[in-house]
């Protein structure tokens, strides 16, 4: 064995020692991001929903205002041939859900949004569990995080107006060429009077998969059994869509049908800004039932991250960035409400 | 008789784990701050090595506890043996508890777990938040402590040349 070192030679290692040691320790702060930002982040994405409208300890960063539904999904049997899970067999799957308006603000008034949404979590007698977050628009205006968050950025709300600046959006839209297919969508819009004749749709595509390991990518859409009503001119209640849903719901269940939309090989499946022609073969795999609503903040979706990335086996994601995005998002947001609803209470 | 070396199955887990670990560490800083195509690629990569540490983990403690292991050279004081010791207690106890918060963490949250693992926690946010924090911050703690823990062995090996890495150091049994 050899003599412990002294004097110089001992200083040099002892140097290299702390060398290594804090070379590593700069590595791990480079690999948590604690050496300033350099690629856009989920947190910052959140920091500027909250900035635009505002903190609200315990609730949802975005889609905030919205209500817990429940009932059952009925599978058709007729997408069995193209995916092994469970749900487009099963009779009956348990289903718990969330009608939401867009925005980061829980208290923005139900008809001052464009943007509806209807989460759902199917949960399957084989274990496995389904969640999807489905929003109106057939397609986004964008194909990238990079562009979401530009597009956020420049509907920022003027601090006179509380609106967003209008030239600013213009800008946007004419910078991004690809957001053609949503702003023709946006012009012909004509919101319903209610969360049930509304068509919700899967925004990203995805794969199926059937029992020969093929896939089959499809994007999905919820479409309403109940006719379509237009909105009124003017709507006082800012609770109006809420109301609306209590008063369907009281009077009996609510249904849509489950269409997938099978893609051709041409059809880009990566781009939820790109739509696919009108022609696409698809299936009705089911009726989705909603019999429930629960008090507002209250009820079984309040607790649940409706990550889309949470798949049954059956179903896998495509490479889509803006799937990915969504579920580092949706996963930041589920923390930090977690994490204020254990300092202050809040449990929305 | 104590040994000079550790034993191979002891020197074959604390390598593996030495890598699987330090992986892990850097993927779990980078992935939640990560919103690219990689993010899922981190997550599932993360949830099914964190499955894997914790089989080793077990495995590890029960060669630990069974086989016997060289002892610290007589001539290392009293306090430095006594920080070996204490390094070494909370490198296992974070090694066992790092997967097994995970593991509760995604339960509390009501996310499903990796190959249908049941639920070792109640669905419950307030929960999850406590579990997800623990989870966060043993993992800065387990990340300084594996820096000491190379920072002494090097110690060992340049400064005071004790054969003390040599004992666990991979490889062909060197004397």
């Amino acid at each position: 064995m050899n003599q412990p070192l002294q004097g110089q030679a001992k200083a040099w290692r002892l140097a290299a020692i702390g060398a290594l040691m804090l070379a590593a320790g700069a590595g791990f702060a480079y690999s948590a991001g604690w050496l300033g930002p350099s690629a856009l982040t989920p947190q910052r994405i959140i920091d500027t929903f909250e900035a635009q409208a505002g903190h609200y300890p315990g609730y949802r960063k975005n889609h905030s205002k919205g209500l817990c539904v429940s009932g059952y999904f009925q599978a058709s049997g007729q997408a069995a041939s193209l995916s092994t899970a469970r749900a487009f067999t099963q009779a009956r799957v348990p289903v718990i859900g969330r009608l939401a308006i867009g925005g980061a603000n829980p208290f923005a008034p139900d008809t001052g949004i464009p943007v509806r949404s209807l989460a759902i979590e199917l949960s399957t007698d084989d274990g496995q569990v389904w969640r999807t977050g489905m929003n109106n628009p057939p397609v986004l205006a964008v194909s990238t995080a990079e562009a979401f968050y530009e597009q956020v950025l420049a509907n920022t709300p003027d601090p006179a107006t509380r609106k967003p600046d209008p030239a600013k959006v213009q800008a946007f839209f004419a910078t991004h060429p690809e957001s053609a297919a949503f702003r023709q969508w946006a012009a012909s819009y004509k919101p319903s009077d209610s969360f049930a004749n509304t068509q919700y749709h899967s925004i990203n595509a995805f794969k199926l998969i059937d029992a020969d390991g093929n896939a089959h990518p499809v994007r999905w859409q919820l479409e309403p059994l109940t006719p379509y009503t237009a909105l009124p001119a003017q709507v006082d209640d800012p609770l109006f869509l809420q109301h609306d849903l209590q008063r369907r719901l009281a009077q009996g269940p609510l249904r849509w049908t489950l269409r997938l939309v099978l893609a051709e090989p041409d059809d880009d499946i990566d781009d939820p800004a790109k739509p696919w022609p009108a022609n696409r073969r698809s299936v009705n795999a089911g009726t989705l039932v909603l019999e429930q609503v629960d008090a507002p903040e209250q009820g079984a979706c309040r607790d649940l991250n409706f990550d889309p990335l949470i798949l049954p086996r059956g179903i896998e994601p495509t490479a889509d960035p803006i799937l990915a995005a969504r579920s580092a998002a949706y996963s930041e947001s589920f923390n930090r409400r977690s994490r204020e609803s254990l300092s202050t209470g809040a449990r929305p | 008789m104590k040994p000079t070396v550790f034993h191979p199955v002891a020197r074959v887990l604390h390598w593996s784990m030495a890598i699987l670990i330090l992986a892990m560490l850097f993927i779990g800083v980078s992935m939640v701050t990560d919103l690219s195509v990689r993010h899922p690629v981190l997550v599932s990569l993360h949830k099914g090595t964190g499955l894997a540490l914790l089989v080793l983990v077990i495995a590890r403690i029960i060669v630990r506890l069974s086989i016997p292991h060289p002892p610290l050279p007589q001539d290392l004081p009293a306090v430095q043996r006594l920080a070996a010791g204490a390094s070494h207690l909370l490198l296992y106890g974070l090694m066992l508890a790092m997967p097994l918060l995970g593991w509760a963490m995604l339960s509390a949250g009501g996310y499903p777990r990796p190959l249908d693992l049941p639920a070792i926690a109640p669905h419950d946010v307030q929960l999850y938040a406590v579990l997800r924090q623990a989870h966060g911050w043993a993992g800065y703690l387990l990340f300084a402590t594996v820096l000491v823990h190379v920072g002494a062995a090097l110690m060992h090996a340049w400064v005071r040349r004790d054969g003390v890495l040599r004992s666990m150091w991979p490889g062909p049994r060197a004397e």
